[in-house]
């Protein structure tokens, strides 16, 4: 027996709401984080994240509130991002009950903000989030963007993963936005790529649409995988993705 | 002093965390509570400071001295050590009762590699729990009469966590 792993289940979280569709009738409130949270919690899920993409500063004052209402309830661990550009965003988080924190444009900004965070609070906290995308002409061959992989952040995307990782990121969160809502499967080169430079944790994200996709990317490397847009459709069940990667010899939870 | 139970968690640097334990004489309110036969809990770095030191980045610092032996680097092809493990438990473990082939939930960088704790046929041997990651093992918990330790985060760890803690209290 070893170490499982991971199945993630994101939720995009508003102003407090889950956003995307939903297709979980058996909640009364389907778009509750807290009660979502719940019930991923109850299907299998073994760590969740919580993406902020509120634009407000009281949506973000309610997200606290929903961080802080999850970790009262539900008993795995919580990863919050979105929008984290300093440590006292950092620190409320934490303080709000968030077990990691996801950072990405605050960090390519000003790479420092990583060494920084892990001084203080570890480097346990600390999740590098990475939306990557295929960039001919760049070393690796993979670029960072931002916006939603809509710009380019200029700098390669292999060379910024190991980068943080000296700094002190304890993990690395890796979006293939080429992938990313296509449901064609992971970016197994792309993973790949950054199994081979870095010694941190890889969560795999990015173009799950079936219950065989997640196999090959713990066989590229993945650590852990996530998914959002399956899971809140109600596509695939946590415990299906599970029976899978244990048929391919993965062991889980 | 007075409580029935007291629990020592802990997350980030070892030197960090002993540092802000002597502020407020942490190491002595625990080993006054361990003569006195009051339970004690550690858990992650709460565990690691139990021991006799702690060494990261090249730097030594003293830890509780409750137990022989030095929280140190896993060797291992990915660290941190992050998710849900396996633990081999111990005949006659009361902290584990009911839940022994469930997983738990760690995230450590560090870890004690050796227990060296010398005990005879007068003293009770403690009961230690292993784990194991990338060809590493480490202790991943101790019950030793009053002071017990986990290096996973039990209120972390959904029911199976629940229930180790659950055993832990009905023990107090």
């Amino acid at each position: 027996m070893s170490l499982a792993v991971r199945v993630i289940a994101c939720l995009d979280v508003d102003g407090g709401r889950v956003v995307k569709g939903i297709n979980f009738q058996e909640l009364r409130d389907a778009g509750d984080p807290v009660e979502l949270a719940r019930a991923y919690d109850a299907e299998g899920a073994d760590e969740l994240t919580f993406l902020d993409i509120s634009a407000s500063h009281e949506g973000r004052a309610t997200t606290m509130e929903i961080v802080s209402r999850t970790a009262e309830e539900v008993f795995i661990p919580l990863t919050v991002g979105g929008g984290v550009s300093s440590i006292a965003d950092v620190d409320r988080l934490l303080r709000a009950g968030a077990d990691k924190i996801a950072v990405n444009t605050a960090a390519i900004r000003r790479p420092e903000l990583v060494a920084e965070i892990a001084d203080r609070f570890g480097n346990q906290v600390l999740v590098l989030s990475v939306d990557a995308r295929r960039a001919p002409g760049t070393d690796s061959g993979f670029e960072v963007t931002t916006h939603g992989g809509r710009e380019s952040a200029g700098i390669d995307a292999i060379a910024w993963a190991v980068r943080a990782a000296e700094l002190g990121a304890g993990e690395i969160l890796l979006n293939a936005m080429d992938a990313d809502g296509t449901q064609d499967g992971f970016d197994l080169e792309l993973i790949r790529a950054v199994r081979r430079e870095v010694s941190i944790p890889v969560i795999a994200s990015g173009g799950a649409g079936a219950t065989e996709h997640f196999a090959p990317a713990v066989d590229a490397g993945a650590d852990a995988v996530l998914a959002a847009t399956v899971f809140h459709f109600g596509t695939l069940r946590i415990a299906d993705v599970k029976q899978s990667l244990s048929a391919a010899g993965h062991p889980v939870r | 002093m007075e409580a029935d139970g007291l629990l020592v968690p802990g997350v980030g640097a070892y030197a960090a965390c002993m540092a802000g334990l002597r502020e407020i004489h942490g190491p002595r309110l625990i080993a006054r509570r361990l003569s006195g036969g009051r339970p004690v809990l550690g858990i992650c770095v709460g565990m690691q400071v139990l021991f006799e030191r702690g060494v990261e980045h090249g730097v030594e610092t003293d830890g509780c001295d409750e137990w022989p032996g030095v929280v140190e680097r896993l060797q291992a092809p990915v660290v941190p050590h992050m998710g849900w493990n396996t633990v081999e438990v111990p005949s006659g473990t009361s902290l584990f009762a009911g839940v022994e082939d469930q997983r738990f939930y760690f995230v450590h960088s560090y870890g004690v590699r050796d227990w060296s704790l010398v005990t005879n046929s007068r003293t009770r041997a403690p009961l230690v729990t292993w784990a194991e990651h990338g060809g590493d093992r480490f202790v991943a918990a101790v019950e030793n009469g009053p002071l017990t330790a986990t290096q996973f985060h039990p209120e972390k760890s959904g029911d199976a966590g629940a229930a180790l803690l659950r055993n832990w209290v009905l023990g107090l």
